[in-house]
């Protein structure tokens, strides 16, 4: 297809990051490190994906490429010159399609047309072109609560087409679409790029979806989270239109989960053509554990599932419709508790996870209780504190205060709840909404609780 | 208020010219023309010995001057809210001085300003009409303007963070965001607000026109005059013929104007859903549908808004600068500096003068301040819970109900907005005829002016409570008690409280107008922080005025940083359906 055409055309460099980080002082003077030591260069005539888990800071990296967001450390080169403000050549097409409700198709197509002071004629003519070639024909005069989701994407796309970025970027463009409405616009997406309808140089797609990125991009980067770092980036040679029952395109998706399943992997041991073998920094002193946030209702379903069987993460998300985004969490939260084993992309249970499995909901909920204090570090801390204050309550701002040194305030935030809710699940403790304390139930529940204990540990 | 024409409207639009289109050209003629007119009277020589003339032909001018000093106040708060507020949210320095400060200002009755505001511009334009019509208008704005405010800055700080990022990528210039991205979120709130402070000119409207300051008294030709003379007066007919105008112009601007405003706002909302029942406006489908209005939006609108626009553009892409220059942020730190200290020396000035002037005061004046504080406080809690009394069961009963709700909430809505301090000497003379004199009188003013607050909040929330639970309650027969304690208390309770935050707020400010009343040439008072105020503000006594208004103030402020946001955060924690 295309693909030969375009790589004879001069191959430019479009933006360069250099050591790029990100990090910020909380209020109360930690520092948070959210990326760190980026180099990427994007060039003309490639799709990029970018995949990474959630907290890998993807959609900053994303912002910090278009101006939005500027780096604290590092240097963002646009064409080999230092770039202060906003990226001249980018464009942003957003998950949510960022639509202003009160302007019709048109006026938000026109919008940034207008705002570089095309005169009124030639802006009406290229956003109508730019809505023909997107097919939106005919609903010019619309407003956005008139379209459903997928037509909102198109003008969102309308809208960074018509400005002829040099470098499109989507911040996961296709998410918040129905599954077949989304592969549409893929391919629809595709076709302009490869028949070059749209004067774009370089694409670039923030994704959690995996197959996606294998379907669409030239090169995949994959990044690692806590703090966000490039752990593997290659590029893709199967020729467009990708097969998705093609062995190859398995083989490469299989590759993808492997190094998103496994942090300690950083680049597979492959002999695949690697363009760049970043230097990954050796990990700094051990972090502090980060909880998924799920219930454990959604563990306990995902080890029904796996019951007698050694699984393939990929093929049981696929099984499940589950996003990597969605079912990583709940690997992640089972393998903490030490119920499953995660070994080269493959799941399996532990006997601790076999015995959850054929146990009653108060035996389960005994389990969950000795893993939890055993394993997870926040649920100790918290039952340590209030064994120790008399009244048996604490204020969650305590709890906040320790957390906030290795977390943004939000995540912080959400942090707690998953431990409040994991605590609660187990009737380690118990939290009290109005007042914000978590406490101990009464000490004669304590007690009753306590031989039960005894004996499953006999 | 034109719209393009989507597909399936543009049958809709009438393609001829009709009569009625003649009759918009006609109305805008005779607006402009009147608005002149009326306009020409607030100038020239101040006439202090106004004779307020009680024929109800007198009426319509009356109206129109009244109606034109709203107007103009409403703009006022309308540019001052915009502008107040994109400071405040725009400039962080600015925004730790400015909020603060808007919250004092709210809880400030209105009355208070009256002394300094009117001193200022009759020093200002001495003996000229446009000094004490100029003092009128800043007197209603002073009670329009900070509700608006904060509303807007609300709005501002509400964008999706998104739309936000869509209009710096594709670089809107601060113009073409304020008009795409700004305004359009603050729409909605503003438009109900507007309506509220509205109403809140109307109350003070008889207070407003005539006043006494030391020993001169001052009165404009208006509707507010015109109903406070026919009071004194005695005068049932000319006082009937004020309420009926007075009314019948509060359901014209509800029909003219905020009815196809709130319409109208719908477009602003931030779902991407259509909801189930929009609002309807004639009026505004009358408009949108007037090829007058197009022909004039499209050849004349359009081609000003785009050489303004074009004016404030950037420059065209392609010869984009790689950066942009900056001001640099030394010099953005030397504003702020600049600023904080001419704040702080305002502040430090203001609050030293403010001593000199209480020092002047006695401990018997601080005695009578406080004894009359803790008297207004009883009374504002005896009318909050007389009204709770009979508007919580009413409220529920009409809420539960569509029939009854149907044909009971446009006579609450057409009675709530009457303003109550022009029924003030109706209810003066049937309490004189049945005895009690203003200790209950002032009771029950306050409560004609603040019930319908919480009346309507409680028909909206046992509007919102889900029949489930109701049906619920009844399959497992709670009883009565059971039933309102579990169900409808706290279903209602989120907009119990807002109905009660709004309400008492607004029985600080009755207070003013109800503790201190000049009735058939006569003045009567009763001891309380309102009547304290009214007294040292038509006496010019600045001390007390100024001890008593800081007292109220504080009173205000503090309940609602003690009592009421606490208990709106338990209302939106616990008692939040959904």
């Amino acid at each position: 297809m295309g693909i030969g055409t375009k790589a004879k055309a001069a191959v430019e460099s479009l933006i360069r990051l250099q050591d790029v980080g990100k990090s910020y002082r909380q209020p109360n003077g930690q520092l948070i490190t959210i990326m760190e030591q980026i180099n990427l260069e994007l060039r003309t005539g490639e799709i990029v994906a970018l995949l990474g888990p959630s907290g890998s800071g993807k959609s900053t990296l994303m912002r910090i490429i278009t101006g939005l967001v500027a780096p604290t450390d590092g240097q963002v080169l646009y064409r080999d010159r230092p770039m202060r403000g906003l990226n001249p050549g980018a464009a942003i097409v957003f998950q949510s399609s960022a639509l202003y409700p009160w302007l019709t198709v048109l006026e938000n197509v026109e919008l940034g047309l207008k705002a570089i002071g095309e005169g009124p004629r030639s802006r009406r003519n290229k956003a109508l072109r730019m809505i023909d070639i997107i097919g939106l024909d005919g609903f010019e005069n619309a407003y956005p609560k008139e379209l459903s989701g997928g037509m909102r994407q198109r003008v969102g796309f309308a809208r960074a087409l018509a400005v002829e970025p040099e470098l499109l970027c989507m911040d996961e463009p296709f998410s918040a679409l129905d599954v077949l409405t989304a592969e549409n616009l893929r391919f629809e997406l595709l076709d302009l790029w490869l028949e070059r309808k749209i004067p774009t140089r370089s694409i670039l797609i923030v994704t959690h979806n995996i197959e996606e990125a294998v379907i669409l991009a030239d090169r995949i980067i994959v990044l690692g989270s806590n703090p966000g770092r490039i752990r593997a980036d290659f590029p893709m040679t199967l020729p467009h239109y990708r097969d998705r029952k093609n062995p190859a395109f398995q083989a490469i998706v299989d590759r993808v989960y492997k190094i998103l399943t496994n942090p300690q992997l950083d680049e597979p041991e492959e002999s695949e053509p690697f363009v760049t073998g970043q230097p990954i920094a050796e990990e700094a002193a051990p972090r502090y554990q980060t909880l998924p946030h799920v219930r454990i209702g959604s563990v306990a379903g995902l080890m029904e599932l796996i019951e007698d069987r050694q699984e393939d993460i990929y093929r049981l998300g696929q099984e499940l419709q589950l996003e990597i985004d969605d079912i990583l969490p709940i690997v992640e939260a089972a393998k903490l508790m030490h119920l499953v084993v995660v070994d080269e992309g493959d799941i399996a249970l532990t006997p601790i996870g076999q015995g959850f499995l054929d146990g009653s909901i108060d035996q389960r909920k005994q389990i969950i209780r000795e893993q939890l204090l055993k394993h997870i570090r926040l649920v100790q801390q918290i039952h340590n504190l209030l064994t120790v204050k008399h009244n048996r309550r604490i204020p969650e701002e305590l709890v906040l205060d320790i957390l906030e040194r290795h977390f943004t305030p939000q995540e912080a935030e959400r942090q707690l709840t998953t431990a409040i809710d994991w605590g609660r699940y187990a009737e380690l403790y118990s939290y009290d909404d109005p007042s914000r304390e978590i406490f101990l139930e009464s000490p004669q529940q304590e007690e009753q609780l306590q031989p039960d204990i005894e004996t499953t540990a006999v | 208020m034109t719209r393009p024409l989507t597909p399936e409207n543009q049958t809709l639009g009438r393609l001829n010219w009709t009569w009625q289109d003649g009759l918009i050209i006609l109305s805008i003629v005779a607006l402009v023309f009147a608005i002149i007119n009326t306009a020409a009277k607030f100038t020239g020589n101040y006439n202090p010995n106004l004779n307020i003339d009680l024929s109800p032909a007198s009426l319509p001018g009356y109206t129109a001057r009244t109606l034109l000093r709203m107007l103009v106040a409403y703009l006022f708060s309308l540019g001052f809210s915009l502008g107040y507020a994109y400071l405040a949210f725009y400039n962080k320095v600015a925004e730790r001085i400015l909020l603060p400060l808007l919250d004092i200002l709210q809880s400030i009755p209105v009355l208070s300003f009256l002394p300094g505001v009117v001193l200022a511009l009759i020093a200002l334009f001495p003996g000229q009409q446009i000094g004490v019509e100029l003092a009128s208008i800043i007197l209603i704005f002073t009670g329009m303007a900070w509700n608006m405010t904060f509303s807007f800055y609300q709005s501002l700080t509400g964008v999706p963070k998104e739309l936000r990022e869509v209009a710096r990528i594709y670089r809107l210039s601060w113009w073409q965001n304020f008009w795409t991205v700004d305004l359009p979120a603050g729409v909605i709130g503003l438009i109900w607000n507007s309506v509220m402070s509205v109403a809140g000119g109307w109350f003070f409207l008889i207070a407003i026109e005539s006043f006494t300051l030391g020993n001169r008294s001052f009165k404009l030709a208006g509707l507010g005059s015109y109903l406070g003379t026919a009071a004194n007066a005695a005068n049932y007919a000319a006082l009937t013929y004020g309420l009926i105008v007075l009314i019948g112009v509060i359901i014209l601007i509800d029909l003219l104007a905020w009815r196809p405003l709130i319409a109208w706002g719908e477009k602003f909302k931030f779902q991407l859903v259509e909801a189930e029942s929009v609002p309807q406006s004639f009026v505004l489908d009358f408009l949108r549908r007037s090829p007058t209005l197009r022909a004039l939006h499209l050849n004349l609108f359009t081609p000003l808004q785009e050489t303004i626009d074009r004016q404030f553009a950037t420059t065209p892409a392609s010869t984009l600068p790689i950066s942009r220059p900056k001001s640099s942020p030394k010099f953005n730190q030397w504003v702020n500096r600049l600023l904080l200290g001419g704040f702080a020396f305002i502040v430090l000035w203001g609050s030293w003068e403010a001593l000199l002037l209480l020092r002047v005061l006695s401990w018997a004046d601080w005695q009578t301040v406080m004894l009359g504080a803790i008297l207004t406080t009883i009374r504002v809690l005896v009318a909050l819970a007389l009204s709770l009394l009979w508007t919580v069961p009413v409220g529920v009963a009409i809420g539960r109900s569509p029939r009854l709700s149907q044909l009971v909430q446009p006579i609450v809505q057409i009675a709530a907005s009457v303003p109550a301090t022009a029924l003030f000497p109706v209810l003066l003379l049937a309490l004189a005829n049945v005895g009690g004199g203003l200790q209950i009188g002032s009771v029950l003013l306050m409560m004609l002016g603040t019930m319908w607050y919480i009346l309507f909040n409680v028909i909206a929330g046992a509007q919102a409570i889900p029949t489930e639970l109701l049906e619920a309650a009844t399959v497992y027969q709670l009883s009565w008690s059971q039933r309102w304690r579990t169900v409808i208390l706290p279903g209602i309770f989120p907009y119990l409280i807002t109905g009660i935050i709004t309400a008492v707020g607004g029985a600080w400010n009755a207070s003013i107008v109800s503790e201190y009343v000049e009735f058939r040439n006569q003045t009567e008072t009763t001891l309380g922080l309102g009547s304290i105020i009214s007294q040292a503000s038509a006496a010019g006594n600045f001390p007390l005025l100024l001890a008593s208004t800081v007292t109220m103030s504080l009173l205000v402020v503090l309940t609602n940083r003690l009592v009421w946001r606490r208990l709106y955060r338990l209302a939106q924690n616990k008692y939040q359906l959904l």
